[in-house]
């Protein structure tokens, strides 16, 4: 690889390895240190492997120098609180001469435990995912402005805000205690569910970054079941959910952009080593006797890979949104049982539920029943998908919508 | 640990005769008790307490005002306890204040739903 | 909006069905009966399902075997949910499949306590 495209590559794959042991060492109060430390640490490559030519060893080079940046500093920091000011010592931020280790089991286990202190409770979820896009995954802010559709002040201070409350509620960079794994392992399955819907979900043009944000949540999804304390049925089931949808990433937006319906995708397209690995993960998610949503939405998603159509598969997807809506309501799901339910008791019967949900606000509701109308009442379904095209916000919704009110004018 | 539904039943109306104090006094009862078994984890959910509004619906549409009425007694409330057995459960039971009132509880096992 | 609790009264259904992992097993009817009023963000709980196992303790300490069964029927479950009108709930609740089987639904407000 070129050093033009070299130190980009390293820059994804071993800024957050080496962020995340040194967080670990200087303390959670010194993440902003830790993230400069390695930003040095790739500036200096940058400069002189341009003159000195690329290392035979790129990554042990960087670690070698993050380690000694570290190093240093912890040293003059010693000195710092014993000689200059004994009395300034706080014992929270002690600084010892721990030895910076990167090795792979440490840099692995480092990555976890971060991940539940950024995962934190106390941050709001747009701070929880920025922090993880920076340290977790190493995006740069720039990327991550991008990712959210924003400015770089913007996501400065939204990093600079979590950082600032992370050392004032002393977020402990360890996993947590066995009374409150579960509700962690919670919180960061939320927190990685979001990053992925980030980037499957995203009006950002910029594919290539979204298909990076649901493959980086894919990846720490993929870290907690590779640990036997966090490998639990939800995080399988979560992870099975995410490779069934980003199988279908190829087939869901043709050459301008424009999103392909279910129904229209061409199935070719459809990755199937993702949706083998979406059943693998789904098998090991069915230990135990208790069901998360994620395992009921990534039955779901099973169903809609495994078949296109078939009364047995719409029958299951009725039962699935059925308890999905009794274990958490989403108007999302609710339309999504809706149409389920057509597809089992026939456009009438699920008319009259539709208009039962008190959605007429969204686009999607009268998408819904624009097609659950257009072989009944053609007015009607014109009448609704006029309204759709009114509500919804993205072009590439209307283009859909305008086409399907074309096909019914004639 | 299992779950175990208490079911409490009493007059209709029992409170309507009661003093300020009395009302009082039972309150601290009650909070005694749930406190007790909060405090103990044998407590799985705090409950409901049901007020003296109701409707009855039967077969064929049938509806009938006010709770389900076929006896003099109405249930006033439940709550979820954690216990052994179902005679562990009965223990707990027996220190409900509604017995001191004239009431009386009802245990019952909960099968599992299996999603969260 | 307010509280309800439907509590469904039938005679004893004998033995309850489980699935392999000791779940309820429940039917299409309820999932669909259930489904559609989650569907409409109206569905507070699922709540519980009673088993067949009880024991009735009244003043003095007296204790029976059994579930209460002063009448014929007893108490199956119960279900929480919310609703502008009792009369709200009452119409879901013409169309509970615990009514296809003989059963009753009765439909109690919630006392909602502070602290």
């Amino acid at each position: 690889m070129q050093e033009k495209e070299l130190i980009p590559h390293l820059y994804r794959t071993e800024f957050r390895k080496i962020a995340a042991v040194l967080c670990r060492s200087l303390g959670i109060e010194h993440i902003s240190i830790a993230e400069d430390i390695v930003g040095d640490t790739f500036l200096l490559a940058a400069e002189t492997w341009g003159l000195k030519g690329i290392p035979q060893n790129p990554a042990a080079w960087l670690y070698t120098v993050a380690k000694n940046k570290a190093k240093d500093l912890l040293k003059r920091n010693a000195v710092f609180s014993q000689k200059v000011s004994p009395e300034l010592k706080n014992s929270a931020s002690e600084f010892h001469e721990t030895d910076i280790d990167l090795s792979v089991q440490n840099i692995r286990d480092s990555q976890l435990q971060m991940m539940f202190a950024i995962c934190h409770p106390s941050l709001p979820a747009e701070a929880q995912i920025g922090l993880s896009l920076r340290i977790l995954c190493g995006f740069s802010i720039d990327e991550i402005a991008d990712a959210f559709l924003t400015n770089k002040e913007t996501i400065n201070k939204r990093l600079y805000r979590a950082k600032e409350r992370l050392k004032q509620v002393k977020a402990k960079i360890e996993l947590p205690p066995d009374a409150e794994i579960d509700k962690r392992i919670e919180n960061v399955l939320t927190t990685v569910y979001l990053l992925f819907n980030e980037g499957y979900y995203s009006s950002s043009t910029n594919t290539v970054l979204r298909k990076d944000l649901c493959l980086e949540a894919m990846r720490l999804n993929h870290m907690l079941t590779e640990n036997k304390i966090t490998d639990k049925p939800a995080v399988n089931a979560l992870l099975a959910l995410m490779c069934f949808h980003s199988s279908r990433f190829e087939a869901r937006v043709d050459s301008n952009g424009e999103l392909i319906l279910y129904e229209d995708q061409d199935i070719s397209l459809w990755n199937k080593g993702l949706i083998k690995q979406g059943e693998h993960f789904l098998n090991r998610a069915a230990q135990g006797d208790v069901l998360s949503r994620y395992h009921l939405e990534a039955a779901i998603a099973y169903w809609h890979t495994a078949e296109r159509d078939s009364p047995q598969k719409w029958e299951k997807v009725l039962s699935l949104y059925n308890r999905l809506l009794i274990v958490e309501y989403s108007p999302i799901a609710a339309l999504n049982r809706t149409y389920a339910l057509a597809k089992v008791y026939g456009n009438e019967a699920a008319i009259a539920e539709a208009e039962k949900l008190g959605l007429d606000q969204s686009h999607l509701y009268h998408s819904l029943l624009g097609e659950l109308y257009t072989e009944i009442d053609k007015r009607k379904a014109i009448e609704h998908f006029t309204a759709a095209s009114k509500l919804t916000k993205t072009s590439a919704d209307k283009n859909v919508i305008r086409k399907k009110i074309e096909k019914l004018k004639h | 640990m299992n779950e175990f539904a208490l079911i409490f039943r009493n007059d209709f109306h029992p409170e309507a005769g009661y003093s300020p104090d009395k009302l009082q006094e039972i309150m601290k009862q009650w909070q005694t008790w749930m406190g007790g078994m909060a405090a103990k984890g044998q407590l799985a959910n705090a409950g409901t307490r049901l007020g003296g509004d109701g409707k009855t619906v039967k077969p064929s549409n049938v509806i009938t005002n006010g709770p389900y009425a076929e006896i003099k007694e109405m249930i006033t409330g439940i709550i979820v306890i954690k216990a052994g057995d179902i005679d562990a459960a009965t223990e707990i039971a027996k220190g409900c204040p509604i017995l001191n009132a004239g009431g009386n509880v009802e245990v019952r096992d909960i099968i599992p739903m299996g999603s969260n | 909006m307010k509280e309800f609790v439907m509590i469904y009264w039938s005679e004893p259904l004998g033995e309850i069905k489980l699935t392999p992992e000791g779940n309820m097993e429940v039917s299409k009817e309820w999932e669909n009966w259930m489904g559609g009023i989650a569907a409409q963000n109206k569905l507070v709980s699922p709540g519980m399902r009673l088993g067949n196992e009880g024991r009735t303790v009244k003043p003095g300490n007296v204790v029976t075997n059994g579930p209460y069964a002063e009448i014929k029927e007893i108490v199956g479950g119960l279900s929480i949910f919310r609703a502008e009108s009792i009369e709200e709930a009452t119409e879901w609740a013409k169309s509970c499949p615990i009514l296809n089987v003989g059963g009753n639904v009765e439909i109690r407000d919630i006392i909602q306590m502070n602290g």
